[in-house]
């Protein structure tokens, strides 16, 4: 009976042996250290200032996103996060809008003393800016029309004074609904001729539907007001269309896969793994 | 030619052989102290011995990958690629170091591709 194992375990040697080129080998855990996406060296404090959000109004993804990017980077910066109020970006963007119709995709958007002041009643409709677009961000082409308030250097500089030029953390989320439907890989349990339970794999067609977020942190220096970088991201979630899972608890699982990326733009991410060192 | 000088021209070929294999056992020595320390946690001295065991032995492929893996801990991602890629050239088909360097490349890759993105 124990012929057989033995066979195995030295035939289990041989290969390790003929894999490893007979050399000794130790398996070691390391650390391997991703540098941050960006020098955030000279900042000692960071605003998370504000989202413009859209999508789905069950979750306030300009309020949430500010809430949970503070406290994660309170326990996973360096940097003395800011708790100041948090800004209505998209209100503040749309006035940008409306203040500035050069500024409705591109140009600049501050006054200067060369450019003649808006003439329009700023009450009257933004030309290029359908009425429906005044209330609800739905898409990421409403969403579009905002991006300028990103470039402008004057607008996030003087946020800037007024928290001791801090790291500002902003950009755009947009939080969705989904539905799809289609064949999916799923797995039952079945018991065998033999009488054994045993796991098959099967395709089913089923109806589901989840959330989508879309964000896009945007990192400015608050001493210039410039942007030092950018970053994107697309997760998504889906559940069978019986199953009802609030959007707040959707929201939370979506950002937790993405957190990590967050975080690595702003300090260093120490990636574990093991390797092996030969002799 | 005479057996006297027979004699002396064979030690003369042996001289080569014979520092080649003390540089081998050397540098092997910097090799296995370098993984104990390693295996402390001490990385730099890690570094360090086996920077030596190269130095000592260009030819010793296990100096080589464990010299890699030494860069890799300290984020020293280019000297990281080259030492692998010349432990590989030293030995093709030693397994572990292509494990090693595919582990290497997975990380090193993600990295490439957050600077491109900025």
């Amino acid at each position: 009976m124990t012929a057989p194992r033995n066979v195995a375990a030295l035939a289990s040697v041989v290969l390790l042996c003929a894999a490893a080129g007979c050399t000794s080998f130790y398996e070691i855990p390391i650390e391997t250290p991703v540098q941050p996406k960006m020098d955030t060296s000279p900042f000692s404090r960071v605003f998370v200032a504000g989202f413009i959000s859209g999508g789905t109004d069950d979750v306030d993804a300009n309020l949430e996103t500010v809430r949970l990017l503070r406290s994660q980077l309170r326990s996973k910066s360096t940097m003395r996060v800011i708790e100041a109020e948090v800004l209505p970006l998209a209100d503040l963007a749309r006035d940008h809008v409306k203040a500035s119709p050069a500024a409705n995709g591109s140009g600049p958007s501050v006054p200067t003393q060369l450019d003649p002041p808006p003439a329009q009643d700023p009450a009257a409709p933004v030309p290029g800016l359908p009425v429906e677009a005044e209330g609800a961000i739905r898409t990421e082409k409403d969403l579009e029309r905002y991006q300028a308030i990103f470039a402008d250097e004057a607008f996030w500089k003087k946020i800037g004074e007024e928290h001791q030029s801090p790291l500002i953390v902003t950009g755009t989320v947009l939080f969705t609904n989904t539905q799809s439907s289609g064949f999916v890989n799923s797995n039952r349990e079945v018991i065998d001729p033999l009488g054994r339970r045993v796991v098959q794999p099967y395709r089913v067609y089923m109806e589901r539907k989840g959330f989508i977020i879309e964000p896009r942190f945007i990192f400015i220096d608050g001493r210039t007001g410039a942007v030092l970088y950018s970053d994107r991201f697309h997760e998504e979630i889906l559940y069978p269309a019986q199953q009802n899972t609030p959007a707040l608890s959707s929201y939370f699982e979506l950002m937790d896969r993405l957190l990590p990326s967050f975080l690595g733009s702003l300090s260093t991410q120490r990636i574990r793994g093991t390797r092996v060192l030969l002799r | 030619m005479s057996p006297r000088v027979t004699t002396i021209l064979f030690a003369l070929l042996l001289v080569p052989c014979a520092a080649a294999a003390e540089d081998r056992g050397s540098a092997k020595s910097q090799v296995e102290f370098g993984i104990q320390v390693a295996q402390s946690g001490l990385w730099r001295e890690a570094l360090y011995r086996w920077e030596r065991a190269v130095d000592l032995d260009p030819s010793y492929a296990p100096a080589w990958n464990n010299l890699a893996v030494a860069y890799e801990q300290a984020g020293q991602f280019d000297d990281a690629r080259k030492a692998y890629e010349t432990a590989i050239k030293l030995d093709p088909k030693n397994m572990l170091i292509r494990q090693n360097y595919d582990l290497f490349k997975e990380i090193n890759d993600r990295t490439q591709k957050r600077r491109g993105a900025r």
